[in-house]
């Protein structure tokens, strides 16, 4: 078993409305993979699809070389773990109660819900309702249940809403843990250029299809994206007289209302221009900005559109 | 333990941290030593009366009080989860949707359970202490015969609390049709049949088909599990002389009560697998 989800043309229809079509992908044992889509791009369907929370319309899906819907699927669950996005938890228990209780339903050993708690950083506010917890706090108590039981899969949906930069990093450092004990993590989000240094690879959806599947370094050598250098010129310079001579060089460019320029560059011309605007005497600063996650969605999801028009 | 076992104990605590069923307890244990003490006070005398008597209001009061905290603590059973979020999350779990819903069922069921014999023991024990004429094996019987069926009662209202969760979207309109359940269970049931009663106007049918009708309603199975081991003159002559021409059978009336358990629930399990989450 090489994959931790193979998933081959699913389709999921909900009364007569495909939410979901011919998505064929696989998520490496091992691996963290990124799942990337706007609001209703069809994720949340995905995931419970994996989960096995509903019966896919058509197509198939394997999650740990089973398939998670039916009776027969419960054992399966155990060796899964999963964080929704925005769960509120029973208000009335408190943080270690909520852990403990799951932890019983998840078979996962008594000590080890305590030891998850301290590892999100919650032993402080173990001993307080679940109602009284900042947004941040619950998902922290999440994540901690997610990893009972020691799951070969982790799937995180949305996992950093309404986590501050910190407790963002930590979070990240716990993926990096599980990748390195050879556990494959999804991880989805839409927000997007967060998630790429942490992620090997990314399947982007875009109104129920897989728009593209692939390693980010992947993704943008097929796109072809420009990369973008934002350059600051000094006071004294002339911004006309840098356009023109942009121009000359025959760079796509924009002038920002804060007065840099925006200079887009393909992949191969980038340490040239580097080298000139060093060298240059009314710059001021350089700023390389790579193609985000986020601008690649935007580019695919263009790129789709405007060869639906051509064949149109 | 088995996940059912699991999910009914967290229900079970929550259900008497949530204090409803320690009210249901105390509000038993305090009506039932008040009327056998003061219930004989239109007749001019205060302190402990019968025990039949006792037993007679306080199923009236009952017949009341459990459809509706049974309704209370477990209407939210599967909706609240949905709205917490956390229904996807358990469902994620290693259990399947039957063993969720039984597992709220049982102690959701076992709560009110607790609370009804332990509210109507602590009072029935301080009764035969201060009246020894009442210590009698009949009286044990009654008692224990009201504490079973006022836990079947609840747990029949547990059942349709269930059918209401997982057929509802949201908290406030399952709120809503618990509320609605109830009073048409109550008050309108019973309403409608004396309606029957009256236009109808003694008809020989009336007579053969108006004490079946009764058995669609769990309230008033419950009532006529209690009333006709009690007899009459307890205090409920009009409901008896509804049933006067009638003869219940204790089982038949406890099997009607099963399925008014069994069935509720079942459509419960069934439309909550039929769900999409």
């Amino acid at each position: 078993m090489t994959n931790a989800i193979d998933i081959s043309s699913l389709g999921k229809q909900y009364k007569g409305v495909a939410a979901l079509t011919g998505v064929s992908a696989t998520v490496p044992m091992g691996k963290v993979v990124g799942l990337l889509g706007h609001n209703g791009a069809g994720k949340s369907t995905l995931i419970k699809l994996i989960l096995g929370l509903i019966e896919p319309t058509s197509g198939h899906v394997e999650v740990l070389g089973e398939s998670p819907w039916g009776s027969h699927a419960v054992s399966l669950r155990r060796r899964i773990g999963y964080m929704p996005e925005s769960v509120s938890f029973y208000g009335n228990l408190t943080g270690s109660e909520v852990i403990t209780y799951l932890a019983r339903l998840k078979r996962a050993p008594r000590q080890q819900a305590s030891k998850l708690l301290e590892r999100v950083g919650l032993e402080y506010a173990r001993d307080r309702r679940v109602s009284t917890y900042s947004k941040g706090m619950r998902q922290r108590l999440g994540l901690a249940q997610a990893l009972l039981a020691s799951p070969e899969l982790v799937v995180l949906d949305e996992p950093t809403g309404g986590l501050d930069p910190q407790a963002t990093r930590e979070l990240y450092e716990i993926v990096a843990e599980l990748r390195a004990g050879g556990h494959s993590v999804l991880v989805s989000s839409h927000v997007l250029a967060e998630l790429e240094p942490h992620i090997d690879s990314a399947l982007i959806l875009r109104q129920g299809e897989l728009l593209a599947a692939g390693s980010v370094g992947d993704l943008r050598r097929q796109s072809g994206l420009p990369g973008i250098v934002v350059v600051q010129l000094k006071e004294a310079a002339d911004p006309a007289s840098f356009a023109r001579e942009l121009g000359e060089l025959g760079l796509a460019h924009e002038l920002r209302h804060d007065g840099q320029f925006e200079i887009q560059i393909a992949e191969g011309g980038k340490l040239t221009l580097l080298h000139r605007l060093a060298a240059d005497p009314v710059v001021d600063d350089i700023v390389v900005k790579e193609a985000s996650l986020a601008r690649l969605y935007d580019y695919l999801g263009a790129g789709t559109k405007r060869q639906e028009g051509e064949n149109a | 333990m088995s996940s059912v076992l699991i999910i009914a104990r967290k229900e079970f605590r929550d259900d008497f941290r949530n204090r409803w069923t320690i009210a249901v307890a105390v509000l038993f244990a305090v009506l039932a030593l008040s009327i056998s003490y003061f219930g004989g006070a239109a007749a001019g005398k205060i302190g402990f009366t019968s025990f039949d008597a006792t037993l007679a209001s306080l199923t009236t009061l009952a017949a009341f009080v459990i459809p509706l905290i049974g309704l209370l603590i477990a209407y939210d059973m599967v909706v609240g989860e949905q709205d917490n979020g956390t229904l996807l999350l358990v469902l994620s779990y290693p259990i399947s949707r039957v063993e969720l819903v039984a597992g709220k069922f049982v102690g959701h069921c076992s709560a009110l359970a607790t609370a009804t014999l332990a509210g109507f023991g602590a009072a029935v024990v301080i009764i035969q202490i201060m009246q020894p004429e009442a210590r009698t094996p009949e009286a044990w019987l009654s008692m224990g015969n009201f504490v079973l069926s006022a836990s079947m009662l609840g747990a029949s209202f547990v059942a349709l609390a269930s059918v209401i969760s997982v057929t509802t979207g949201d908290k406030a309109r399952a709120a809503g049709l618990a509320l609605v359940t109830w009073l048409a269970m109550v008050i309108i049931f019973d309403l409608c049949l004396l309606a029957i009663l009256v236009f109808s106007g003694g008809k020989h049918w009336e007579q053969s088909v108006f004490p079946h009708l009764l058995y669609l309603n769990p309230i008033d199975v419950f009532r006529l599990i209690n009333l006709t081991t009690l007899g009459s003159g307890s205090g409920n002559e009009l409901f008896m002389g509804m049933t006067a021409t009638h003869v219940y059978r204790p089982w038949v009336l406890y099997l009607v009560m099963l399925l008014w358990v069994v069935i509720p629930f079942e459509l419960a399990q069934f439309l909550f697998r039929r769900k999409e989450v």
